[in-house]
């Protein structure tokens, strides 16, 4: 078995656009993934779309077609829900089929048009991937299930919120040179502890923002990349998955996230690494919190230590091990259904050299892509290798 | 008017009448209803219990941004109780937010929301 191949990869610009239309949106990072690739539409054997809120947003179901019609794609098309998690669980499935044979050429990717509707109605939209009975209509929000988790984090290991003003800080630096990215602005950790409360100990800098934007990467076969001699030296080696109860409350611990170490070891074992391997990490940071229970479910850093590696320059930049060099979801943005394959996008480019934070890892060779859905009752877990 | 969600409406109305209670399975994992089955060890065994009179903190949050639902509520303190084998997520009122512990006792009732005057789980300290 051979792995499958990221062809190219294309993003939009992620940011506030509340007039473009997701299928502009899509349309834009398809195109631009094609091209990248060098591969003609006419061999794209299926369309694997993510979104998670189109019907609430766009009043749009039925996404798929639409999407591949965006992008000139007369192929089957399918749209994958997994809340935050949603391109993950599409680039899951495309490697699977890439792996079997059954396709050669699978166009992933995802988009999310949010800020059309408004700051209240988007935090609404996103609030729906909790369980409605029994979470949202008891008042939680987004936010405040990550509030939750937060706390109980502090209380089990240590920490606060300086030292997750120091994952907002990093990350917002590391997003300084990414022309994609919504949030290009240097930050203190004092303008992170001086924001606005959202939901405590979370303020305003321990969120990311509502963001509008999509991203697409073509996945070829092995086979498929030397027969049309594509230049494409990063494969996805590995694939995880893992669930977990949808209500936060009916989990026996709300300071750890076990379907995003479910999947770390499905895709570890699957790729044939394991965490002293990762050379670069791209994570799921839709707060702050996140970031940390994801460098410690990924097995980067134990329970209990992720907290203050942001703090002690570990995952910057310059440190042994940079997480998120896009600027995370925190400053690059999370157009929500687009994250996973903006992951995607983001390590292959670090990966071949192309991207501009890649010469703080030039000697990277494995890479680890982290998408976790809602309280991470959805995560998928890709790992990405470079050919030398 | 729109259809109740059966299990979930007949289960405020219990707690409402301070008869609130929880699905247990054969292995003691709790749940709250509707369901036929427990996630966790596959048990079909399902039988209603009376929920403990009261529960304890397990974590809290103050929310500052709501949605449009709970925007006249907010601030509010939302946290997860558990009550023995189960756990529930409501409002918790009738103290600052400030001094909301972890490991704090409240019992259980249902309230309205300032924002619409739906039906909410409230937590009241004991």
């Amino acid at each position: 078995m051979l792995d499958p191949r990221v062809a190219g990869a294309g993003v939009t610009d992620f940011g506030e656009h509340p007039e473009r239309t997701g299928r502009d949106l899509f349309a834009e990072a398809g195109l631009a993934a094609l091209d990248d690739a060098g591969v003609p539409a006419d061999d794209v054997d299926a369309l694997y779309f993510g979104n998670f809120m189109g019907e609430l947003a766009e009043h749009q179901g039925h996404q798929g077609p639409l999407m591949a019609e965006a992008v000139g794609v007369d192929a089957p098309a399918t749209r994958f829900e997994a809340a935050c998690a949603s391109a993950g669980a599409g680039v899951r499935q495309a490697v699977k089929n890439l792996r079997t044979g059954e396709a050669d050429v699978i166009l992933v990717g995802g988009a999310e048009r949010m800020t059309n509707i408004g700051t209240a109605a988007a935090t609404d939209a996103l609030a729906i991937a909790a369980d409605d009975l029994y979470e949202v209509r008891a008042g939680m929000t987004f936010p405040g299930a990550y509030g939750l988790m937060a706390r109980s984090y502090f209380a089990e290991y240590g920490g606060n919120r300086e030292d997750l003003a120091y994952v907002a800080v990093k990350n917002h630096e590391h997003a300084l040179v990414n022309e994609h990215a919504q949030l290009r602005k240097e930050i203190t950790v004092e303008d992170a502890l001086d924001a606005p409360m959202v939901a405590d100990p979370l303020g305003l800098y321990d969120a990311c923002p509502i963001t509008d934007g999509a991203a697409a990467a073509v996945l070829v076969s092995d086979e498929y990349a030397d027969e049309h001699g594509l230049t494409a030296p990063v494969s996805i080696t590995g694939t995880g998955q893992g669930g977990d109860n949808l209500a936060l409350q009916d989990r026996p611990h709300f300071d750890q996230t076990p379907a995003a170490d479910a999947a770390t070891e499905e895709a570890y074992a699957d790729a044939g690494v394991g965490p002293a391997d990762v050379d670069v990490a791209e994570v799921h940071d839709c707060f702050t919190i996140a970031e940390v229970l994801a460098v410690e479910s990924l097995g980067l850093f134990k329970r209990g230590e992720g907290i203050t590696a942001a703090r002690e320059g570990v995952t910057t930049r310059h440190g042994e091990m940079p997480v998120n060099l896009s600027g995370g979801l925190k400053a690059k943005g999370h157009p929500v259904g687009a994250t996973g394959v903006a992951q995607i996008a983001t390590l292959t480019w670090l990966l071949d050299g192309s991207h501009p934070r890649a010469d703080d890892v030039s000697d990277a060779d494995v890479a680890v892509a982290h998408n976790a859905g809602g309280t991470a009752a959805s995560a998928t877990v890709h790992v990405l290798e470079v050919e030398q | 008017m729109s259809a109740r969600d059966g299990g979930y409406d007949d289960w405020l109305d219990a707690v409402a009448e301070s008869a609130g209670y929880y699905l247990e399975c054969a292995n003691g994992h709790g749940w709250l209803p509707p369901r036929r089955v427990c996630p966790d060890c596959g048990s079909r065994d399902l039988v209603e219990e009376p929920l403990p009179d009261a529960g304890e903190i397990a974590t809290h949050t103050t929310v500052y941004v709501a949605t449009p639902a709970f925007e006249e509520d907010a601030p509010y303190v939302t946290a997860v109780v558990h009550f023995g084998p189960v756990s529930i997520t409501g409002m918790v009122r009738g103290v600052d937010p400030e001094a909301v512990e972890m490991g704090d006792v409240v019992g259980i009732d249902v309230g309205e929301r300032e924002t619409t005057g739906d039906r909410i789980v409230v937590f009241q300290p004991r």
